[in-house]
């Protein structure tokens, strides 16, 4: 049994962040029902990657909101709405996340849906909460991470500002609003009332930071310093700690016995015998380190390096990655089937219940496609 | 009220992804105890960064386990194992991080702690599962993002791989493990039984990039390519990225390059009238050129009211001086039992209205043992 079977979730939210928390909270057991203005559909259905559909929609829509339905609905027209409204006083959670003031006007604000369902858990994703001169800007990905200092943490110094590669505000934020909706609904179990939930991706890509801002906190205010050496990978840590460069691709080295790395390596680092030397000086070690590693394989090096100990991995691509038995043997692939037998491959929930991986078939819907059954089930009477 | 009073949680685990999970859970109002080796503890205490000393221990330490308690005890000492039991048959939550089989050989499994109290939830977090080509491998952050591909993400085209700056592998298996540990609880609450909860850093690390890898999976298996300059997304178009301007750095987000053309008056964005994604490099470039005429300020005032996704790329001096931040309250202080204090962040999450501070610091090794015995005695 699943650990969210029987939990109803409307979800509201469009994109990345929300629907990412749907899918996790699908993947748990819950189900969740996207309502969606009707013909279009949600934003993301035509928010592509590399040009990629798979029917109407974008592959990357169908990779957010697998394991969903769709019920398309008019939330502007009173008819819908009341529909809308019908579904919710049946629904253990919604959540939306329009900008502050939208759900308001609609007449679907926290208090406002109190009053139908005094149950509902309500979940509401900002750019910046809601108070103060940024809760109007864009809640976007970027912004939010340029804003928020995490672009001086990767990279070398001689780059300026290196953002991460990925919408990791959005998707930090996701897994932050299923925790948040869960520990609500535990809330709920001892109060028997409806809880609000709020995050923010500003809010959640500081608690990313937490480290590094508690460092500038208690270290008299001074920046991170990535050191201007290619391969770097994290401002706070002495040498080795990076990636080198082989003679036939990259390995990474994780922080370990920099002295007992020289023997390995049979390089002279005499010099940085004091420990305290490994982060002060690490930008002239990683350059000697470096001079060595590119004149052998990345085989070659992680081979003497494991003998040791030494904690060390060979950088690899996607195809790399995806030649690995493990990718097979842990079932890290999965085939969904989306509408009229099709088929695509994408990944799985990382967690798993009771010795169980919570994997699921059920592609992303059409906009509407579940509006029939849902109507049958939920508002017939 | 917050929402896991009157939760137990017995925490093994150490370094940053366990503990990360705890922090949260004991922010959420969970009481959360660290079971440390006698001596030295939780390694994390040890393992410093920058010059950074903080109360004679780590800062990671003391900001990834503030609002704990610390029971120093042995489990390869029987009596401490002994009480370590006493203490699990109370415990609605009991977590490790430990290699596979660490916790069979010391009788402290799952089978084990479920025969001395069968609710239980129990939660582990390991680097990549329990395959055998990877058991061996220490599940460690830099090592998860080179094994997993996420290196050729950030950075530009000829970068090489450039890793995340922080330590985010370690950061998402401990978010995951937070979820199914509430997910668990939540299905003990109506159901009455307990689970076994299991993430690992490999599945953490993938499904953080389930848009790219679903893209990579159905594309033919081509590799991601960033652009050659100002990269913020393999598999976004221009503008996608940070530029430098006359004063500071610019973001832009996704938007129109004719829209641009016209705000910014620059007439060589004029000659690509279709936003191809096969030309963002190029777009980049005249882009990149134009934007160096003037400051991110002046940019920003000609963008922002016309709707153009931007902003400024600040650092941490400059973001603790704006309103933006400051009234998010995000910082607070944790005073540690000896009274040391010092400055951390917050929990992210805001539930009814009420943010989850607490200004409990670190415990000190050991700290807790005279109190845990004691209510163990009368309980």
């Amino acid at each position: 049994m699943k650990p969210l079977e029987g939990l109803l979730v409307l979800e509201f939210s469009q994109f990345l962040a929300g629907p990412s928390a749907g899918l996790k909270l699908a993947d748990l057991g819950a189900r969740v029902i996207k309502i969606e203005r009707p013909v279009k559909g949600e934003a993301c259905r035509q928010l592509s990657i590399k040009d990629l559909y798979v029917d109407d929609s974008s592959m990357l829509f169908h990779t957010i909101n697998r394991n969903k339905e769709s019920f398309a609905a008019d939330l502007k027209n009173p008819e819908d709405l009341e529909q809308v409204k019908k579904l919710i006083v049946q629904a253990d959670v919604m959540t939306h996340n329009f900008r502050p003031g939208v759900m308001e006007k609609i007449g679907l604000s926290f208090d406002n849906v109190l009053k139908i369902n005094s149950k509902i858990i309500y979940g509401a994703i900002t750019g910046y909460g809601d108070k103060g001169s940024w809760a109007n800007k864009p809640g976007q990905d970027l912004l939010v991470q340029s804003l928020s200092g995490l672009t001086w943490l990767s990279g070398k110094s001689i780059q300026g500002p290196v953002p991460f590669g990925l919408a990791v505000a959005d998707l930090m934020c996701g897994n932050h609003f299923v925790q948040g909706i869960l520990a609500a609904l535990l809330k709920r179990i001892k109060t028997g009332k409806g809880v609000l939930v709020e995050v923010s991706l500003l809010e959640s890509i500081l608690d990313v930071q937490f480290e590094a801002l508690t460092i500038f906190l208690n270290n008299g205010g001074k920046l991170a310093n990535r050191g201007n050496v290619r391969g770097s990978a994290h401002a706070f840590l002495s040498a080795p700690y990076g990636i080198y460069e082989t003679q036939d691709g990259y390995l990474a080295l994780a922080m370990g016995d920099l002295l007992l790395l020289g023997s390995i390596l049979e390089v002279d680092l005499g010099k940085y015998t004091d420990k305290k030397s490994w982060f002060r000086s690490r930008a002239a070690i990683r350059k000697i380190l470096s001079k060595k590693i590119i004149i052998q394989t990345s085989d070659y090096w992680i081979k003497a390096l494991r003998k040791k100990g030494m904690w060390c991995e060979k950088v690899l691509n996607y195809q790399d990655l995806n030649s690995k038995a493990f990718m097979d043997d842990l079932q890290l692939r999965q085939t969904i089937v989306y509408t009229e037998g099709e088929t695509m491959t994408t990944t799985r929930s990382p967690i798993q219940i009771d010795g169980t991986i919570l994997s699921s078939k059920k592609g992303a819907p059409k906009v509407g496609e579940d509006n029939e059954k849902i109507y049958e089930q939920f508002l017939s009477n | 009220m917050k929402p896991l009073e009157n939760y137990l949680i017995v925490d093994f685990s150490q370094f940053l992804s366990g503990p990360s999970a705890s922090l949260r859970l004991a922010d959420l109002g969970a009481r959360v105890i660290k079971i440390e080796k006698p001596g030295t503890g939780d390694i994390c205490r040890s393992l410093y960064t920058s010059d950074l000393i903080m109360n004679g221990e780590s800062s990671i330490f003391h900001t990834i386990n503030r609002n704990k308690e610390s029971f120093a005890a042995d489990f390869k000492n029987e009596s401490d194992l002994k009480t370590i039991k006493k203490l699990l048959t109370i415990a609605d939550v009991v977590m490790h991080n430990f290699k596979p089989d660490v916790m069979q050989r010391v009788g402290l499994s799952y089978d084990d702690v479920k025969a001395i109290n069968p609710n239980v939830v129990y939660a582990e977090i390991s680097g990549y599962g329990n395959h055998t080509d990877l058991k061996e491998h220490p599940g460690q952050d830099l090592l998860l993002q080179s094994l997993t591909a996420l290196t050729w993400l950030t950075g530009n085209q000829n970068d090489g791989p450039v890793p995340m700056g922080l330590s985010i592998v370690d950061m998402l298996a401990g978010a995951h493990l937070a979820q199914g540990i509430l997910a668990a609880l939540y299905r003990k609450a109506v159901n009455n039984f307990g689970a076994l909860v299991q993430v690992s850093m490999l599945e953490s690390a993938i499904d953080f990039q389930f848009e790219t890898i679903t893209t990579f999976f159905n594309d033919g298996g081509e590799l991601p390519v960033r652009t050659k300059s100002n990269n913020a997304h393999a598999y976004l178009g221009a503008p996608y990225g940070i530029y430098k301007t006359k004063e500071g750095y610019l973001a832009l987000a996704m938007g129109s390059i004719s829209v641009l053309a016209q705000l910014l008056k620059c007439d060589e964005l004029l000659q690509f009238p279709e936003n191809k994604f096969a030309l963002r490099d190029k777009i980049k470039v005249v882009l990149a050129k134009h934007l160096k005429t003037q400051t991110a300020d002046y940019w920003l005032s000609v963008l922002e009211p016309a709707d153009v996704w931007c902003a400024k790329v600040l650092n941490y001096q400059e973001l603790f001086k704006e309103e933006g931040f400051k009234v998010l309250d995000f910082v607070q202080k944790a005073t540690m039992g000896d009274g040391y204090a010092y400055e951390t962040t917050r929990c992210p999450i805001k539930i009814d209205g009420e943010l989850f501070t607490s200004g409990k610091g670190s415990p000190k090794l050991g700290e807790h043992n005279d109190k845990i015995l004691e209510e163990l005695m009368h309980g």
